[in-house]
């Protein structure tokens, strides 16, 4: 059963950078990566617009290995800012998992 | 700052050079990403723990980053031909040599935003207490910082930011020598997609006497190479930078890169017989006068299809 977190849903929608709700999850995103990771970004953003916590930190190496190179935004046909959006996912993990940062 | 050294560079000023170390980090970057590939999914990384602890009292990094001087040396002549770049198109700069600090283009990409924020306020303060108006920049990752993000973080920010390429080609400086050879170029993702630095170098380039072979994959549609998660993945890094070198070498044997990262990832990667230099050093050649010719450069192109059709391998 997954499990929806509203906490991790406000946090994202608070960070007011993360948006993703244009996807169209067309999937030329997922074409393009050069990491050749068939998770990023379209199914991550599901995760993150339904508010399922759990499985976004099942995937924390996906995310910090975006090579935040732009070929996938740039070429986004729904303008989604892929790149903020997963700065966003690697600020929260690095308050939420690793303390980095004040939270 | 050992590069700037002879060079008579006044400090500060209203217009300034500024590396952001990135250059100058380099070879230590290399040697840590290889030294870290070594160890990647082996299990001394469980012990790593320990050396976060034990790095508090002795610095062990600092061994797992140790360089060669020569290695030190080429990056610095890289800086020392920019500057010479600079002066022969009649550009007036300072540099803030000791006081320059690091931009923090890594804490902002890996989102660790608060120190960030602290350390692009400290930039900021910098250029504003030496009175600093215009920003040359080196590398893309410094331009980008500059030019694009600090704006979205600091409320009182108003630097006019050029990467030296850009303000080369708005100069178009006479060139001294023809240089008549063939080049791949492998753009940068940052200048491309980031900050539309895409005709300028080609610009430069033709100018001085260069076929440009641009890989299928180049200009805004450029492949990454790799670097930026060499320190966290460095085995994936190296795939993405095989990937690329293979691309490049597809369409050459001289390839030309113009930031830093991009340039130690492809050498890393590279195939037997590629030679791999900054774009500044086929630049200072053309349009500095007494400069030399790049050592070794292919005056014919000479492509892997090609020498394979040659030997009838390929059609």
């Amino acid at each position: 059963m997954m499990k929806v977190n509203p906490d991790f849903l406000e946090a994202t929608k608070l960070a007011d950078r993360f948006n993703a709700s244009a996807c169209i999850n067309c999937g030329s995103c997922t074409a393009l990566c050069p990491m050749g990771i068939n998770l990023l970004p379209r199914r991550l953003f599901r995760y993150v617009l339904m508010g399922l916590e759990r499985k976004v930190l099942e995937n924390i190496p996906s995310i910090y290995s975006c090579l935040l190179c732009k070929m996938c935004e740039d070429n986004c046909p729904a303008e989604v800012p892929i790149v903020e959006n997963i700065r966003v996912l690697r600020t929260y993990v690095n308050k939420k998992w690793y303390g980095l940062e004040r939270s | 700052m050992a590069w700037a050294r002879g060079l008579d560079i006044p400090f500060g000023g209203e217009t300034v050079l500024y590396t952001g170390h990135m250059y100058q980090l380099i070879p230590s970057i290399t040697t840590m990403a290889t030294s870290l590939e070594r160890f990647e999914n082996s299990w001394i990384t469980r012990f790593f723990a320990i050396g976060r602890v034990l790095n508090r009292a002795i610095n062990i990094s600092r061994f797992m980053a140790l360089t060669h001087q020569p290695e030190k040396r080429a990056y610095n002549t890289i800086l020392r031909n920019i500057t010479r770049l600079l002066r022969a198109s009649g550009v007036d700069f300072g540099y803030l040599f000791a006081e320059e600090l690091y931009s923090g283009a890594l804490l902002h990409d890996q989102g660790v935003d608060e120190v960030f924020t602290t350390q692009a306020r400290r930039v900021s303060a910098l250029l504003q207490k030496n009175g600093v108006r215009q920003v040359i920049t080196v590398d893309p990752h410094t331009t980008n910082m500059f030019r694009s993000v600090y704006r979205t973080v600091l409320n009182e920010y108003r630097v006019e930011v050029k990467s030296y390429l850009e303000l080369l080609a708005e100069r178009d400086p006479d060139c001294v020598r023809q240089l008549d050879l063939d080049l791949v170029i492998h753009d940068s993702c940052i200048y491309a997609r980031y900050e539309e630095v895409v005709d300028q170098p080609r610009e430069l380039l033709r100018k001085a006497g260069v076929r440009i072979h641009d890989p299928e994959l180049s200009g805004r549609l450029t492949h990454c190479c790799g670097g930026p998660i060499e320190s966290l993945f460095p085995g994936k890094a190296q795939e993405i930078a095989n990937k690329r070198t293979e691309q490049l070498a597809d369409c050459g044997d001289s390839v030309t890169t113009m930031c830093p990262i991009c340039m130690a990832n492809i050498k890393r990667a590279s195939i037997r017989g590629l030679k791999v230099r900054d774009i500044s050093e086929y630049l200072v050649a053309a349009y500095c006068p007494g400069a030399s010719r790049p050592q070794g450069y292919a005056r014919n192109h000479s492509s892997r299809k090609n020498q394979f059709r040659e030997r009838g391998l390929v059609s």
